[in-house]
């Protein structure tokens, strides 16, 4: 048992040494995030442009904590490929989601053009 | 803090390499489970608006109860960590009841989210309700499966520990384990932010 032991005071494969520092403040710091971004929407406090705005930069904000404190991103030895791969997947991600809002947004103001929407009533619609 | 120095154990440097490249593989296998959630979360804005004359994100979503469950996921990924960190010390019955207590966490979200759906169920607003649900449900329930798939793993790689020890194996089983359930957790601060808090707020 006791050989077990020292053996496992190595670091874990992948994740380097942990501390209980990092996750306590991780923890602290998600929890304020989440509450903040709550309170701002249940109390109304901004309008709604800058509320989107609000709530994408602490969703963010959140994420960049808990990949940090959580997730140990950047604390791998190089050569970095944890985190070469993980940027590959930030970009792919924001052309996968920008990409479809744009199409969807311009198809939308596309297709409702007054001239349309009276020709499909004047045909009894779809 | 009292810090347990590494011994300086003869470490089988093949096996902590194939370690390394075991847990950057499951780091791949985590990165296209992110694409997968960024269509769901595509699908679910470009179809938000589109409730087809029936109700809202607005008029469903109650937030306490939303809140409550963030809670428990955030707090149950906190102890994941400390999971891992016991281990890390070779403390096996502290990471066993670490592991405990995330399953415990857990399975309190996965209860409050099952009964959630059921709700909307019952009062008429189903997935086949409109595009807006179609969405919601898939989004938020592909989560709800990897929740439940993460506490069946959860429970395995905790009865090893239990009955086997701390060993490499264990080890990195609990390392692969630890960044699924952190993995989850991300995934659900965008549902709670996109989903919930911009559908209460009726953006």
């Amino acid at each position: 048992m006791s050989e077990r032991r020292h053996a496992t005071s190595a670091p874990l494969p992948g994740v380097g040494h942990l501390s209980l520092r990092a996750y306590v403040s991780g923890f602290v710091a998600s929890l304020v995030l989440t509450i903040g971004a709550y309170l701002l929407v249940v109390e109304r406090a901004v309008s709604a442009g800058t509320l989107i705005a609000l709530i994408l930069v602490i969703a963010v904000s959140q994420f960049a904590v808990q990949l940090v404190f959580f997730l140990h991103l950047g604390a791998e030895a190089r050569p970095r490929w944890r985190l070469a791969m993980f940027l590959t997947m930030v970009t792919i991600v924001l052309i996968l989601v920008v990409g479809s809002l744009w199409i969807m947004g311009n198809l939308n103001s596309r297709m409702s053009m007054p001239e349309q929407e009276q020709y499909m009533s004047s045909q009894g619609g779809l | 803090m009292i810090r347990v120095e590494a011994h300086p154990a003869p470490v089988d440097a093949h096996a902590a390499e194939a370690d390394e490249r075991t847990v950057f593989g499951f780091w791949v296998y985590i990165l296209t489970d992110c694409v997968l959630f960024a269509s769901l979360f595509a699908t679910y804005v470009v179809l938000h608006g589109n409730t087809a004359g029936g109700p809202s994100g607005h008029q469903l979503f109650e937030m306490p109860y939303v809140l409550a469950e963030t809670m428990a996921l955030l707090a149950s990924s906190f102890t994941c960590g400390l999971a891992m960190l016991a281990a890390v010390r070779g403390r096996t019955r502290l990471a066993v009841v670490a592991l405990a207590l995330t399953f415990a966490l857990g399975s309190t979200f996965l209860a409050l989210e099952l009964s959630e759906f059921h709700h909307l169920a019952v009062i008429g607003a189903g997935w086949s309700r409109s595009g807006f649900l179609s969405a919601y449900f898939i989004l938020v329930g592909t989560h709800g499966l990897h929740i439940t798939v993460g506490l069946l793993w959860m429970a395995v790689v905790a009865a090893r520990i239990w009955w086997s020890g701390l060993g490499r194996g264990e080890l990195r089983r609990l390392t692969l384990f630890g960044i699924f359930w952190h993995f989850l957790d991300l995934v659900w601060i965008f549902i709670f932010s996109v989903v919930y808090l911009m559908g209460a707020a009726h953006l």
